[in-house]
């Protein structure tokens, strides 16, 4: 084995086991915080008993649902399938992270190990786990696959009440799955590109796509609401109607699962949120982080900038929860149908208008373009905003009673 | 309509988005506001909350200064007892002093009524303020008389009809 193969292998496979073991550990910590969170806004104080402050209270969690017994359901139940769906759920919740670079560049290396020889690894190596060429595409590929995961754990329980939540997730995460993608086409208008670490690049050169993009931000992130089942889109799980809909029937470690997945997508969406929205890695206002020979100090810095701001939309997500009340299934679907997807289809001819005409007047991109493209979102998100408030598009109860009288 | 129901008049037109901002400041305020939890076995009260005296748990039998039972087995508590929970058989001394062969309260029947305490004529029974009775072993929950007369915390101070509300 040469060297230069030797250095790949061991940077991908420590790339591989950090990411993994981060997004593990990561979801341990987002569900005892949101634990502490949901319990301080209601005034209490959440589980503050193992470990300092609580923070491992979900490996006491964890621990306990490893011991606990696991309960088939016998009556009409497909035994393989339920098998199968928390993995099916579990999967592709770990597999998204792979391709968000998540810090600078660390440099290359030269070192002789005994008793294992030469590695070198020439170049910076970019910190993502695979920088693959379709980038985003990717991930709208492999979430979109979560869906089996629960609609197959609602089908093979045997039981109504999960087969309306699987049902409902289909529906919900096939409607949401449009405006989603839609959402992303005005990042690859602006980007030019799907590759997450050149989306980065590109909001370093100019300015975070959340001045340029701010209405496909909004649509972008009540998508991935809805794509993670998060409320006030939590409809497959619905305790008050569905007795948490499609894991009803699971027990022990495969309903963790299935709560793992559900947390590990929430940060993968909101690792998303930061990369293609918030630039990434990039720490504003200093040209240091990306200019210069890549640097240990640098990953480091950059890392933990990505750390804040994957933070900040995972806090988000948990702040929502406990503030907006669920929505009835059919505004769900009026949400999305009649006013997510035409504001998305309407925003990509403006973003993709905007775009030409800056070119055609030999802009290049930077800080500049992006303001003007702020200009036009601001315009737009005002006016979006306006029109989806005080009823004008979404119908009240009020407002339903009072047309039908 | 019940009395004292007070109706807000909806607005005609509501902003969504302002209400949802409005309700997001609000559990971000809740955040840092000081929590009601009592953090149970290291804090059993706290300034303005403790159990209240009239509070009704598990029996003391009280003593007299000879550390003896103040029972005089004169079985009005077995009597009255509607969970049937007191098993009293009376003995008598030499003197012709009544006093309690075997007491026994059997803690899971009972219902903590109180009535125990109410009847007795030499204030010997009594439901205490006390609540922390876990146990081991079913049979630990039936209580006989040296461990009633063993028991420290205070008992309760029942309900006075003459001062319904405790003052």
């Amino acid at each position: 084995m040469s060297a230069e193969l030797k250095g790949f292998l061991l940077v991908a496979v420590l790339k591989i086991l950090v990411v993994f073991t981060a997004i593990n550990v990561g979801v341990m910590m987002v569900i005892w915080l949101e634990r502490r969170a949901s319990a301080w806004m209601q005034d209490r104080l959440g589980p503050n008993r193992v470990g300092p402050e609580g923070v491992l209270q979900s490996v006491a969690d964890g621990l306990k649902n490893i011991l606990k017994e696991e309960t088939f359901p016998v009556v009409g139940a497909d035994r393989l399938l339920f098998f199968l769906a928390p993995a099916m759920s579990f999967v592709p919740a770990l597999l998204t992270f792979s391709v968000v670079p998540f810090a600078a560049p660390l440099p290359g290396f030269d070192v002789t190990l005994p008793l294992l020889g030469r590695f070198t690894y020439t170049g910076p190596i970019s910190m993502v786990v695979a920088d693959l060429p379709i980038g985003f595409l990717f991930i709208m590929a492999i979430s979109s696959l979560g869906v089996y995961g629960i609609v197959l754990a609602g089908w093979s329980s045997g039981n109504k009440y999960a087969l309306l939540g699987g049902i409902r997730s289909s529906a919900q995460m096939v409607s949401y799955e449009i405006a989603l993608g839609l959402s992303l086409v005005a990042v690859l208008l602006v980007a030019g590109n799907v590759t997450l670490s050149d989306v980065v690049a590109m909001q370093q050169r100019s300015v975070w796509f959340v001045f340029a993009l701010t209405v496909g931000f909004v649509l972008f992130v009540v998508a991935a609401f809805a794509e993670t089942n998060r409320l006030p889109f939590d409809l497959p799980e619905a305790e008050a109607e569905l007795i948490t809909g499609y894991h009803t029937e699971y027990s022990s470690m495969k309903f963790s699962m299935f709560f793992i997945a559900e947390y590990s997508a929430m940060m993968t969406m909101s690792a998303l949120m930061a990369t293609l929205f918030f630039g990434g890695w990039d720490i504003p206002f200093t040209p240091w982080d990306e200019q210069g020979p890549p640097s240990v100090g640098r990953t480091l810095a950059t890392l933990g900038v990505f750390f804040v701001k994957m933070n900040v939309f995972v806090f988000t997500y948990i702040w929502i929860r406990w503030t907006v009340p669920r929505f009835r299934f059919d505004q769900l679907m009026q949400l999305g149908w009649k006013i997510m997807i035409p504001v998305a289809l309407a925003y990509i001819v403006v973003v993709a208008t905007t775009v030409y005409t800056l070119e055609a007047l030999g802009w290049e991109v930077g800080p500049t373009y992006g303001l003007v493209l702020f200009g036009v979102n601001a315009v737009l998100l005002g006016a979006l905003l306006f029109g989806l408030d005080h009823e004008r598009l979404i119908l009240g109860a009020r407002q339903r009673a009072r047309m039908a009288a | 309509m019940a009395i004292g129901v007070k109706v807000v008049r909806r607005p005609d037109s509501v902003s969504y988005l302002r209400a949802t901002l409005k309700g997001m400041t609000l559990t971000f305020g809740h955040l840092f506001r000081r929590k009601v939890t009592m953090q149970y076995p290291e804090e059993k009260s706290e300034p303005g909350w403790s159990l209240s005296p009239r509070w009704r748990g598990t029996h003391r039998m009280l003593t007299d200064e000879q550390g003896r039972a103040k029972c005089v087995a004169c079985g009005l508590c077995p009597q009255i007892c509607p969970a049937n929970c007191i098993k009293l058989v009376p003995g008598e001394d030499e003197d012709g002093h009544r006093y309690p062969l075997i007491y026994e309260i059997d803690e899971f029947r009972c219902v903590f009524c109180g009535y125990c305490q109410e009847v007795c004529p030499e204030e010997a029974i009594h439901v205490g303020v006390h609540y922390e009775n876990a146990e081991y072993d079913r049979g630990r929950f039936v209580y006989d008389l040296e461990r009633l007369c063993a028991q420290t915390h205070p008992v309760s101070s029942l309900w006075d009809p003459a001062d319904p509300r405790g003052e």
